[in-house]
């Protein structure tokens, strides 16, 4: 439910990691208290994000939450497929359902995430 | 005053009697309605109110009857040429017959879709029905009147856009940038007018806002004025009478970005103003920005169609402040009547009915044109108009329309404030020729008198 | 190919799918004036695609569709907020009478005397029900009338100079067109919670309200069905700091006679005439809400105002008006049905009309208390927000039980509304519905808390007896769909 290979935000996003590139998405938890995941707003690329600063907003039927992004830096992908088919993030959260790429500006914000074993007593 | 269950009368349209009251009071658990009310101030409580007794249904119709016997209508002989922005239709019976459908008439907003099938289903057709008639890609399923849709669209276009100047044209109606100016005026938007015939306009306006027919019933050049506005960045909004689009070009055949119109010509009654609908259209791109309801098509868990409401997350109930809009009705019986009305035209009665406007206004412009001291003014962008027009008068409008109204007629409205002796004429299909002839000879008579 | 034989199979084909060349539903008359010239072809447009049917199909399809409805004609709907009560049927005839009809918004006054007169007499008596005597019929909606009244509140500020007030407090179980009127408006919200009790938090309103409240917003009674017992505490809170109180006034239905919105201190208030005053809501509109102000706020209300002058009935713009809020004068025909109404029953009928509201709320609370938790364990006004907590754990929601009571006939109550109270059901009977209809309501509410555990799978997949089951409202939002197109 948790990869032990994941950073969590206590705004429920998670961030992997690739080389200075930061994935981001919605936890397990934010997707399944959603309910079905309608529309993702999602910035343009080459915007620039601050940490735990709104990045774009998701939507579920009769439900809208903000999203934040866990690390700060310049986007430098969003992923169509999540706009295309919203769906994704209910399906593969941590997969195909990721939503942005950001390249980190300070690697030293990751300290500021919790680990999965941090992150999932605070779900209770 | 004492009051307690006791006190409360019987009436038609109250069904509990006195005992079971009591019986309802005792399984609550206490003496009177007083028990109940412990929460308001004991000071305030049962104050003295002058309102009138009931009265019977009987005697409601006769104190009605009388009310409406005050006013001056086609019922009680009176001919018109008003419009500006309310114009008088006939209504087809079957717009009358399925008003009468208390399944439609005393049904609660859609939220339970199982339960109003039919109410979302009339709302598809509502939609499909303004897309055709604008030519555009999508609509929502109403909002209060044309004034609010308009101002609702050029508030959406400063979301689109981010920007916050509109520009909205000189010749539409006042009433639109007036209302726009209500909705707006809180919000850091700056309204300015744009000249019917400018070739620039400011690099930061979020929208044009234009009205065609125009104010004077004239024909916009929509196409150069949208061309205008997208190669500045701005959105085009047009303000359609949707009578007109039986016959002149659609819109959406412009590349414009928001249609609105005021839906009353399409079979509502003029009702001194209202209700009434608005229609809202626009291109697919920015239907998230989009105000109002939205009714979509899906299936049941048994793969049966069915209608929903849909993309509500726009909507006050659930973004509260941060909504497209406070709106929280779609004005769906009056979108029922619009639909019922285009449903019974149909495609050739859509046609039919611009033609006959637009025949009858003309005779009636250049009868008007031939007499001395009046003439057919143009005030838009090229001189041609659907079926309103404007007549500079040899005297005051109020002095003319007080002479016409001895006759029993209501002249055309008195635009002095926009134009020296200047009267707005509007004529439809429910003028005849005879009617038109009775009004010119008047204005004739009048005229010579002067 | 077989076709079935079932006579409740219906068809939903649309218009444009029942569309065969060369029908009709309908004629114009020919033209009886000299041949015009039709302008240059470049303006003119090719046909409209609208649907090509007969006057019988218009009349079927119709008819059929509204077979598909749950309506206060044919159902019991105690959806609370909503006062889903009795539309008289005389109001409607007298809305389409002609002289009511048929005149046009712009006509001169003294061609419409009576139709002023009739706007001026309901002014006056929605003055003396709220005790806020200066009154405009204009606003569209309820929603258009609390936005009247912040234009209002924030004009009165501006005009005494004290322009910093940009703060609107609304209590967190307000209805969401609250928070979305007052930001059209330009205010920022700030929310004041609820005590254990359902009421404001006094003391929280206290700390919240300073010298930059335009206005604080309260539903009364309050979204749980409760009358603030703190009122006019709350009022002088706002009052000290110079702030304005407006009321929502969607419960009114719970007031009638029985106490006065100005006598608590309350400055502006909106009524919503499809809820109070009996005019159909249509299945989402046309709405009506005035909006009533105290004799200082008069002059600041939006324009026409009906007013009485030694020449006869006159359609006025206030001397500070707020402005135009939409086209002309408001919902003429709905000010009929609202003033039919309030004539028909006359003073005492309208204060038996909140008493049976309200004793009717109580009875169905008192009925269900043991099987269903209370928002709130104190006496109701006129609806009382249950929560299906209790139902919850043991796996039925709210929102099952709601689409259960479809089954039996009954619409759902207001779900998940406030949104402070889990699991909420709000029911609202109205003083239009008989005790039997009530202890029907009771009886099914009771017999479904059984089928939580008897049979859940019955309440889970209900309704199962309507036009159609549960729809995917997620693909509906995903890839919508929301024309008719050729295909």
């Amino acid at each position: 439910m948790y990869p032990d290979d994941l950073k969590y935000s206590k705004e429920h996003e998670w961030v992997r990691m690739n080389g200075n590139i930061a994935e981001i998405g919605v936890t397990v938890f934010a997707q399944e208290s959603l309910g079905d995941v309608v529309f993702v707003d999602l910035p343009d690329v080459g915007t620039d994000v601050a940490q735990f600063a709104k990045f774009g907003e998701i939507e579920s039927v009769k439900a809208v939450s903000d999203l934040f992004s866990p690390v700060g830096g310049k986007i430098v992908e969003v992923n169509a497929a999540a706009i295309d088919s919203p769906e994704v993030v209910n399906e593969e959260p941590y997969g195909t359902g990721w939503l942005i790429k950001v390249e980190l500006a300070d690697a030293s914000q990751l300290d500021d995430l919790m680990d999965s074993a941090t992150y999932q007593p605070t779900l209770e | 005053m004492a009051s307690s269950a006791n006190t409360s009368v019987n009436h038609p349209y109250i069904p509990s009697t006195d005992s079971e009251r009591a019986e309802m009071l005792e399984v609550i658990g206490v003496d009177s309605l007083d028990g109940l009310l412990g929460d308001i101030p004991i000071e305030h409580r049962h104050p003295k109110l002058d309102i009138d007794a009931g009265l019977s249904e009987q005697e409601l119709s006769t104190v009605f009857g009388s009310i409406a016997a005050e006013n001056a209508s086609s019922s009680s002989g009176y001919i018109s040429f008003l419009g500006a922005g309310s114009y008088s239709h006939y209504i087809p019976s079957t717009v009358r017959s399925i008003l009468q459908r208390g399944e439609f008439v005393t049904a609660y907003t859609p939220y339970q879709p199982e339960a109003a099938q039919g109410t979302l289903q009339v709302g598809f057709e509502f939609q499909t029905i303004i897309c055709q008639l604008t030519g555009m890609e999508v609509a929502n399923a109403g909002m209060y009147d044309g004034p609010t849709a308009f101002a609702e669209a050029c508030l959406m276009a400063a979301r689109v856009t981010k920007r916050t100047k509109i520009g909205v044209l000189s010749t539409a109606d006042r009433r639109l940038p007036d209302t726009l100016l209500a909705y707006s005026k809180y919000q850091g938007i700056e309204i300015v007018e744009i000249s019917t015939d400018a070739t620039e306009i400011p690099d930061d306006l979020a929208c044009i806002g234009i009205q065609s027919p125009n104010f004077f019933g004239e024909i916009e050049d929509i196409e150069r004025l949208t061309n205008l506005a997208h190669e500045n960045g701005a959105l085009s909004v047009v303000h359609v009478n949707p009578t007109a689009l039986g016959m002149f070009k659609a819109p959406g055949e412009f590349d414009v970005d928001i249609v609105t119109a005021e839906g009353q010509p399409l079979g509502v009654p003029m009702a001194f103003g209202g209700p009434y609908v608005g229609l809202f259209a626009c291109k697919k791109a920015h239907i998230r920005q989009m105000p109002g309801r939205i009714i979509g098509r899906t299936t049941d868990t048994k793969g049966r169609a069915g209608y929903v409401l849909t993309l509500q997350t726009r909507e006050q109930h659930i973004r509260r402040e941060r909504a497209t809009s406070n709106i929280c009705t779609s004005t769906q019986l009056i979108g029922l009547m619009v639909t019922v009305y285009t449903a019974t035209l149909g495609k050739q009665g859509i046609k039919d009915l611009a033609s006959l406007c637009y025949q009858k206004a003309h005779y009636a412009a250049s009868e008007i044109n031939g007499l001395a001291g009046f003439s057919v003014e143009s005030l838009g962008s090229g001189g041609t108009f659907f079926h309103e027009f404007v007549v500079t008068c040899p005297e005051s409008v109020s002095k003319i329309n007080a002479a016409l109204l001895d006759k029993k007629i209501i002249g055309g409205l008195d635009i002095s404030d926009r134009l020296d002796n200047g009267m707005l004429v509007c004529v439809t299909e429910t003028s005849s020729k005879a009617d038109i002839d009775k009004f010119v000879q008047a204005l004739s008579q009048i005229g010579a008198s002067a | 190919m077989t076709i079935s034989a079932h006579a409740g199979d219906i068809d939903r084909r649309l218009l444009m799918d029942r569309s065969v060349t060369g029908r009709k539903a309908f004629t114009l008359p020919d033209s009886d004036v000299p041949e015009q010239n039709l302008p240059d072809s470049s303006f003119l447009r090719d046909d409209v695609e609208l649907p090509e049917v007969s006057q019988l199909e218009v009349i079927r399809y119709f008819s059929v569709l509204s077979q598909l409805n749950f309506s206060i004609d044919t159902n019991f709907y105690p959806l609370g907020s909503c006062t889903m009560k009795y539309n008289p049927k005389i109001n409607d005839e007298l809305s389409n009478l002609p002289g009511l009809a048929d005149i046009h918004p712009l006509q001169p006054d003294e061609t419409v005397q009576g139709a002023i007169r009739l706007l001026k007499n309901l002014q006056d008596d929605l003055g003396e029900i709220t005790g806020l005597p200066g009154v405009s019929l204009a606003p569209l909606a309820g929603a258009q009338g609390e936005y009247a009244g912040l234009l209002i509140a924030r004009a009165y500020h501006n005009a005494r100079n004290d322009s910093v007030r940009t703060v609107a407090i609304i209590p967190d179980s307000a209805h969401g067109t609250n928070p979305a009127s007052a930001a059209m408006a330009g205010l920022d919200v700030v929310t004041v919670r609820s005590d254990d009790q359902g009421n404001v938090d006094v003391v929280n309103l206290r700390e919240l309200a300073n010298e930059n409240t335009a206005v604080f917003m309260l539903t009364i009674p309050s979204t749980l069905g409760l009358f603030e017992p703190n009122i006019l505490e709350l009022t002088k809170i706002i009052h000290d700091v110079g702030g304005l109180v407006y009321a929502d006034g969607a419960n009114l239905n719970a007031l009638l006679g029985l106490v006065k919105l100005g006598d608590l201190g309350v400055d502006i208030c909106h009524s919503n005439l499809h809820k109070t005053f009996s005019t159909p809501h249509g299945g989402g509109g046309p709405g009506s809400g005035p909006v009533m102000v105290t004799d200082e706020l008069a002059k600041f209300l939006p324009k026409p105002v009906a007013e009485k002058t030694d020449d006869g009935y006159v359609l006025a713009t206030p001397e500070m008006s707020v402005g135009s809020i939409n086209g002309f004068h408001g919902s003429f025909s709905i000010a009929v049905r609202a003033y039919a109404y309030i004539k028909a029953l006359g003073l005492e009928g309208l204060q038996s009309v909140s008493e049976n509201a309200i004793i009717s709320a109580n009875y169905i609370q008192a009925k269900l208390r043991d099987k269903y938790d209370l928002a709130a364990d104190r006496y109701c006004m006129h609806e009382t927000v249950l929560s299906a907590a209790r139902q919850k754990k043991r796996g039925v929601a709210g929102l099952d039980i709601a689409k259960r009571l479809l089954d039996f006939g009954i619409h759902a109550p207001t779900m998940y509304f406030p949104m402070i109270v889990d699991e909420a059901l709000m029911v609202e009977p109205t003083e239009s519905e008989s005790k039997e209809t009530l202890d029907h309501f009771i009886a099914v509410m009771r017999q479904i808390d059984d089928e939580v555990d008897s049979a859940p799978e019955l309440v889970h997949e209900a309704p199962h007896d309507l036009p159609v089951t549960r729809l995917d409202e997620a693909t509906a939002a995903r890839k919508p769909v929301l024309r008719w197109t050729a295909d």
